[in-house]
C-alpha cells in the first residue's frame, strides 16, 4: 500500500476569543493518497479551512500531528515552514490573492523568485504554468485587467509555478459565477489527472465536490 | 523581476499620496538644511578665526574705547609680533530700515590692518591709493556687488556715533582669501576719524575700540593674555585679552538663545519627518496585511517583509531628503540675498547635506519599525481575515 502524503494524527484546534475557548477541530485523524483529489466539505465554522491551513503549514494545532510528504509541520520554525512551504504547497485562495501591482506574469514568478532558478528557468516555468491554465495571451495583463475566473487561473499557475508536492484550495470556485467556475474545477481535476498532483479542495459546493474522487465531510470539528 | 521593484511599485501604489509624503518630508529637509545652514552661518565668525590673533577690548564692554597711547606698551609684551586696532564707525546708509542698508563699518589703522588680515586680499595700487586718500575707504567685494559700488564712487553716511555728515570714496575693493572670509565689510581710516571728530566736537576723545594682537606662537596665548591684562589691571581702562575665536565666540553666545532655539526647532522637524513617513509606512502596510499573508503563504519569510517594508520606507524618506536637499539650495540663496549683511559668508555645508540625508534616513527605519514587527509577527491565518 502506498504511504499516505498527508498524514494526520489526532489534531485539535481552538482559537480564543476574549475568555472564550472555542473548539474548532477535535481529534482528527486523516490519510491522504499521493495523487488524491479530496474533498472537504461541512457547513460554514465546521472547521474545514483549518484542517487545510494546518495542511498547508500556515497554522498550528494544539495537539496531534499534521505530516505532509514525510515531513511533521508541527516541529518546523518559522522560517523552516516558510521554506517548507514554498516547496511542498501550491495554496489557491477564494479570493485569487493577487499582487496588484504585478502582471499575471510577475504574480507567476513570485514563488519562484524563492527558488534557486535562474532568470531564464523561471520565464519557462511561468510560462509553461500560464499555458497550463491558457492563459499564455494575458500573461503581461495586470490583475485588474482580468475577470474573475481569469484571475483564479493565475492564481492556480501560481500556485503550481514551483511544480509543489501538493495543492491546496480554499473554496476556489466560491466567488465565481458558475461556468467559470466549472472552467477551474476542470483544471484541477486535469491537474490532478495529467499532472497527478494531489489536491485537497475546501468547499461547501455539492457540485464543485462532484469533482473529487474523495469527499469527507466536517461538522463541529469532527470528520464524519 | 527583483525584490526592488516590488519595493519600487508598492512605494508608488497611491501616487498622490507618495508624492504629498516625499513633497512633506522634502519641506521638512528642506527647513532643518536651512536651520543648520543658518546656524553655521551664525559661526563663520569663528569658523573663519585667525588661530594667532588675540583681541584687547575693554574690561566692561568693547563699546568703551582703549587709550591709544596703550599700543606701544602692548606691542612690547613678549610673544606679541605686531598690533593693529580698530573702532566700530557705526553710521546710516540710505534708508535705515532697509535691512540691505546695514553693513560692518571700521575705522582702522592704515598702516597694519591689512598686514594684520592678510585674508583681506586687496590689489597693491589700491591699497597705496587707500594710503594717499584720508577720507578714502576698501570695501568688501560682496558689498560693492550688492550696492553696485565702484572704485572712486563716493559712499555718504550719516554719522550716529560720531554725528555728522560722512563721505568716503572707494579707493579699494578686497576679495577673500577663503570662502568663509566676510567680504561684506567697509574700512577707512582711524586717522581720518580722528581729525575730523577733533574738528567737529572738540573735546571728545577717540580711542580705540580694541586692539588686534598677533602672536608668534599660539600657545603663548594664556600668557600674552595674562602679561596684557596685568599692565591695565588699576588703570582707567582695564582690560580683556582673549583669542579671537573666544571672542567671536563672545558675539555669538549673545544670540545663544536664539541659536539653541534653530537648534530645538531642527529636532521639532526630525520629529515631524518622522510622523509624516510613519503615517504613509502604517497605512500602506495596514493596507497590505493580507498581501503579505499571501506572500508568506507562499514561503517569502519575515526578512522578506521586513525588506519589502524598510525597503519602501527608505525608498520614501531618501527622496523625500534628496529633492529637500536640493530644495535647500534656492531657498538659502533666496534667504541670503533677503538679508545679505546680517549673515557675510551663508552656504549650505557638505556635512549639512549628509545630516539630511542621514537624518531622512534614520527617520525611514525608525518610521518602518513597529509596521515591520506587525507584519512579520501577525499569524498567516489572521493576515488572510483582513479585509482591506
Amino acid at each position: 500500500m502506498t504511504n499516505p502524503i498527508v498524514q494526520i494524527r489526532g489534531v485539535s484546534k481552538a482559537y480564543k476569543r476574549d475568555a472564550m475557548t472555542v473548539p474548532v477541530l477535535n481529534n482528527i485523524t486523516l490519510d491522504v493518497p499521493p495523487g488524491e483529489f479530496l474533498g472537504l466539505m461541512g457547513p460554514s465554522g465546521s472547521g474545514k479551512t483549518t484542517l487545510l491551513n494546518l495542511i498547508a503549514g500556515i497554522d498550528r494545532p494544539d495537539a496531534g500531528s499534521v505530516s505532509v510528504a514525510g515531513t511533521d509541520v508541527t516541529t518546523l520554525s518559522e522560517s523552516q515552514l516558510a521554506k517548507w512551504r514554498a516547496t511542498h504547497i501550491g495554496f489557491v485562495f477564494q479570493f485569487y490573492n493577487l499582487i496588484p501591482v504585478l502582471t499575471a506574469y510577475e504574480n507567476v514568478e513570485l514563488p519562484l523568485l524563492l527558488a534557486p532558478l535562474s532568470k531564464k528557468q523561471r520565464k519557462e516555468h511561468v510560462e509553461t504554468a500560464l499555458a497550463l491554465v491558457g492563459l499564455s495571451d494575458r500573461m503581461h495583463h495586470s490583475p485588474r485587467q482580468l475577470s474573475g475566473g481569469e484571475e483564479q487561473r493565475v492564481a492556480i499557475a501560481r500556485a503550481i509555478a514551483t511544480d509543489p508536492t501538493i495543492l491546496v484550495a480554499d473554496e476556489p470556485t466560491g466567488d465565481l459565477d458558475r461556468k467559470s467556475g466549472d472552467e477551474i474545477l476542470t483544471l484541477l481535476e486535469r491537474l490532478n489527472k495529467e499532472f497527478k498532483k494531489t489536491i485537497v479542495m475546501v468547499t461547501h459546493d455539492p457540485h464543485a465536490a462532484e469533482r473529487a474522487h474523495v469527499v469527507r465531510h466536517l461538522d463541529k470539528g469532527e470528520l464524519q | 523581476m527583483k525584490i526592488l521593484s516590488i519595493i519600487f511599485r508598492n512605494a508608488f501604489r497611491h501616487r498622490l499620496r507618495t508624492i504629498l509624503t516625499i513633497l512633506g518630508i522634502a519641506t521638512a529637509v528642506m527647513a532643518f538644511g536651512l536651520l543648520r545652514t543658518i546656524v553655521g552661518a551664525w559661526n563663520a565668525g569663528v569658523a573663519g578665526s585667525s588661530a594667532n590673533r588675540m583681541i584687547v577690548r575693554h574690561r566692561v564692554s568693547f563699546i568703551f574705547p582703549l587709550p591709544t597711547a596703550d599700543r606701544p606698551e602692548i606691542a612690547k609684551v613678549p610673544g606679541v609680533t605686531s598690533v593693529s586696532w580698530a573702532n566700530w564707525f557705526g553710521g546710516v546708509y540710505g534708508d535705515p530700515n532697509d535691512f540691505k542698508n546695514f553693513w560692518p563699518r571700521f575705522a582702522v589703522d592704515p598702516d597694519t590692518w591689512f598686514q594684520m588680515y592678510p585674508e583681506f586680499v586687496v590689489p597693491p595700487d589700491q591699497l597705496a591709493a587707500f594710503m594717499k586718500d584720508r577720507s578714502g575707504c576698501i570695501i568688501g567685494a560682496k558689498l560693492a556687488a550688492q550696492h553696485g559700488f565702484k572704485i572712486g564712487d563716493v559712499i555718504t553716511l550719516n554719522g550716529d556715533i560720531f554725528p555728522g555728515s560722512w563721505q568716503f570714496t572707494v579707493r579699494g575693493i578686497y576679495h577673500g582669501k577663503e570662502p568663509s572670509t566676510d567680504e561684506t565689510q567697509m574700512f577707512l581710516q582711524w586717522n581720518y576719524l580722528y581729525e575730523q571728530v577733533t574738528q567737529r566736537e572738540p573735546g571728545r576723545s577717540v580711542g580705540a575700540g580694541w586692539y588686534v594682537l598677533r602672536v608668534g606662537n599660539a600657545d603663548d596665548m594664556p600668557r600674552v593674555a595674562g602679561a596684557v591684562d596685568d599692565l591695565y589691571q588699576n588703570s582707567q581702562a582695564p582690560t580683556k585679552t582673549e583669542s579671537e575665536r573666544a571672542f567671536q565666540q563672545g558675539f555669538v553666545q549673545m544670540s545663544s538663545a536664539i541659536i539653541t532655539s534653530l537648534q530645538l526647532i531642527s529636532f521639532i522637524i526630525i520629529g515631524i519627518i518622522l510622523l509624516v513617513l510613519a503615517n504613509t509606512i502604517v497605512m500602506a502596510v495596514r493596507e497590505r496585511t493580507r498581501e503579505y499573508a499571501v506572500l508568506k503563504t507562499i514561503g517569502f519569510t519575515g526578512r522578506h517583509l521586513a525588506a519589502f517594508i524598510l525597503g519602501e520606507s527608505l525608498l520614501i524618506g531618501l527622496a523625500g531628503g534628496l529633492v529637500g536637499v536640493l530644495l535647500t539650495f534656492p531657498v538659502v540663496n533666496g534667504f541670503s540675498k533677503a538679508v545679505p549683511t546680517m549673515f557675510p559668508v551663508i552656504g549650505v555645508a557638505p556635512v549639512t547635506i549628509a545630516l539630511a540625508l542621514a537624518t531622512a534616513a534614520l527617520c525611514s527605519v525608525a518610521a518602518a519599525v513597529a509596521p515591520t514587527i506587525r507584519a512579520v509577527r501577525l499569524p498567516i491565518v489572521n493576515g488572510l481575515r483582513t479585509v482591506g
